[in-house]
């Protein structure tokens, strides 16, 4: 069995040229970035050779850009690996993982219309929470956000 | 034969909680299926970054009734990641006992819905009989039966009154007699095997796939739990044991959450007799800017929290994963080639969340209870013989 030090090491030799940035955070914590371009070839090495589960992607708006972190469990080391990427916010654009294992399809979606990332190739684009009516291109998670819907908030009582 | 649709919601009539299926049949199969979801979302995520630490944890208490400590129990332990800190010892062992005594009453909850879906209605009155023993541990415990308001960041809010401890261990131990009986009942059941045995199965592979979590995993010999891979709480300071199966059928996963509530049962029962005194709270005054991921293993599987703080007293960005968001996608897997007969209990098997607590007693003003339950019964006889009366019948 690989050990903390074996795995990170394998992944800093193999993806030298896609790591940006690498923070061994705390014992059960590394934030490991990475260049948007990289994301199938190093997510789905943690995902299959590593043997890793995918918990789920965090998209945010970090108003400079747009920034994704997909987090990869480790058990065998208890080890939690958050792989981040920054997108250009104008126009934030990725390769969708979806092909490459099912567990992210639904969070692609989900990032797709609250934040508006658009993931290249994703087999089953659709809406996922958002209701019919919403407009297109409006992002409830930009923090430039406005309420579009002026009957909502009357019926809010705001 | 050609193909038909069946439209099953958006109002779910089984489940009672929104969600729209369509399912694609030839015949009696079902060839295809879709989901659609979002009928209930509420933006939690948004509002929580409107809300500063300390109230974001009771807003996340509300996501759903049945987890209600399991979202706070993941989002103080994000919290705690940004800074980060350990909690004193007895928050730990408080926070465990009431995460254990959560997972008991929302098995018991889904055993007896389960037994609801099939047309087995007399598994579904009887545990639930059995489960308001749970709430009312629960009650005694934190003062509420759901939305117990007792997480923090830095550790809990309010102490254990050790005079109810005595009552707590009485009540705990009375269930256990109930729940064998249940189990025999359950497990034995030649109708039971007859209708969950080798329906809907999830095979290791496609657990791995979907990332699949919780009971649905550990049904299908995927040995994975939050509490013994990456220990938390007092998990790692009690004696229990991961139940896993390698079926992955329905029948197993029934089997995963009966005996998993025995082993929640020995580990309240050992937590509270190693209860250690001392501090419950760290009283956290400042969060530095910074990320921090907690994870907690609801009932459903594991509860995903990831905070962001830039220094403020609010969250920057507060993500919320619930388990059945990786659960639900499987039902694609498992429901394909089965019949529209087995849909339902197939579904129910990843146990979807809903919330469905509700209590009511009629008082009248000076708080005397008006009815109790035979009056119940007679005033039900009454209104039966008054129907029929009305309408003819003999």
């Amino acid at each position: 069995m690989r050990t903390r030090e074996q795995v990170l090491k394998d992944l800093q030799t193999r993806f030298k040229d896609d790591i940006v940035d690498l923070l061994d955070k705390s014992p059960k914590r590394v934030y490991m970035e990475i260049k948007p371009e990289s994301i199938v070839r190093v997510g789905s090495y943690i995902f299959k050779d590593l043997e890793a589960r995918f918990n789920i992607a965090s998209g945010v708006d970090a108003r400079s850009h747009i920034e994704i972190l997909y987090h990869f469990s480790l058990e065998y080391i208890n080890l939690l690996i958050s792989l981040r990427v920054k997108l250009d916010r104008k126009k934030p654009v990725i390769d969708s993982l979806t092909t490459e294992f099912k567990a992210v399809n639904w969070i692609e979606r989900e990032m797709s219309e609250l934040l508006g990332i658009e993931f290249k190739g994703h087999p089953e684009m659709k809406r996922l929470l958002l209701p019919d009516e919403w407009p297109e291109g409006v992002y409830p998670l930009r923090t430039d956000y406005e309420e579009w819907d002026k009957n909502a908030i009357r019926d809010r009582g705001v | 034969m050609a193909k038909s649709v069946i439209p099953i919601g958006p109002w779910h009539p089984l489940q009672e909680e929104p969600e729209f299926f369509t399912l694609t049949v030839d015949g009696e199969t079902v060839v295809d299926m879709d989901v659609s979801i979002g009928y209930n979302h509420r933006g939690i995520e948004k509002l929580s970054e409107m809300k500063s630490f300390d109230q974001a944890t009771f807003v996340i208490e509300r996501i759903c009734g049945i987890c209600s400590t399991s979202h706070p129990f993941a989002y103080t332990r994000a919290v705690e990641d940004v800074i980060p800190v350990e909690v004193p010892d007895r928050a730990k062992y408080i926070r465990t006992i009431i995460a254990e005594t959560e997972r008991i009453h929302s098995h018991l909850l889904w055993l007896g819905l389960a037994g609801h879906f099939l047309g087995y209605n007399t598994i579904y009155h009887w545990v639930w009989k059995l489960r308001e023993e749970i709430l009312d541990v629960c009650e005694i415990l934190t003062g509420n039966r759901n939305n117990y308001a007792i997480f923090k960041p830095g550790g809990v809010r309010r102490d254990f009154n050790m005079d109810d401890i005595p009552l707590v261990l009485r009540k705990i131990d009375g269930i256990i007699p109930t729940v064998d009986r249940l189990k025999k009942a359950i497990l034995d059941d030649p109708v039971l095997h007859a209708r969950l045995k080798g329906i809907g199965i999830l095979t290791k592979e496609e657990v791995i796939d979907y990332s699949a979590l919780g009971p649905t995993a550990r049904a299908s010999g995927v040995a994975k739990d939050v509490r013994k891979d990456a220990p938390y709480g007092a998990y790692d300071r009690v004696d229990w044991d991961m139940i896993v199966t390698e079926n992955g059928d329905v029948f197993d996963k029934v089997v995963v959450r009966v005996l998993e509530t025995y082993e929640s049962i020995k580990i309240v029962k050992t937590c509270i007799a190693e209860l250690p005194g001392g501090e419950i709270d760290l009283n956290i005054k400042d969060i530095p800017p910074g990320e921090g991921i907690g994870a907690h293993e609801a009932p459903r599987g594991e509860t995903f929290h990831y905070i962001r703080s830039d220094g403020t007293n609010r969250p920057a960005r507060h993500k919320v994963r619930a388990p059945t968001f990786m659960n639900l996608p499987t039902y694609k897997a498992t429901v394909i080639g089965e019949t529209i007969s087995y849909a339902t209990i197939i579904l129910a098997a990843i146990d979807p969340c809903y919330c469905c607590t509700e209590r009511m007693a009629v008082r009248d003003v000076e708080g005397k209870r008006l009815f109790g339950g035979p009056d119940l019964v007679k005033l039900s006889q009454e209104k039966t013989a008054r129907m029929k009366r009305e309408m003819g019948m003999p």
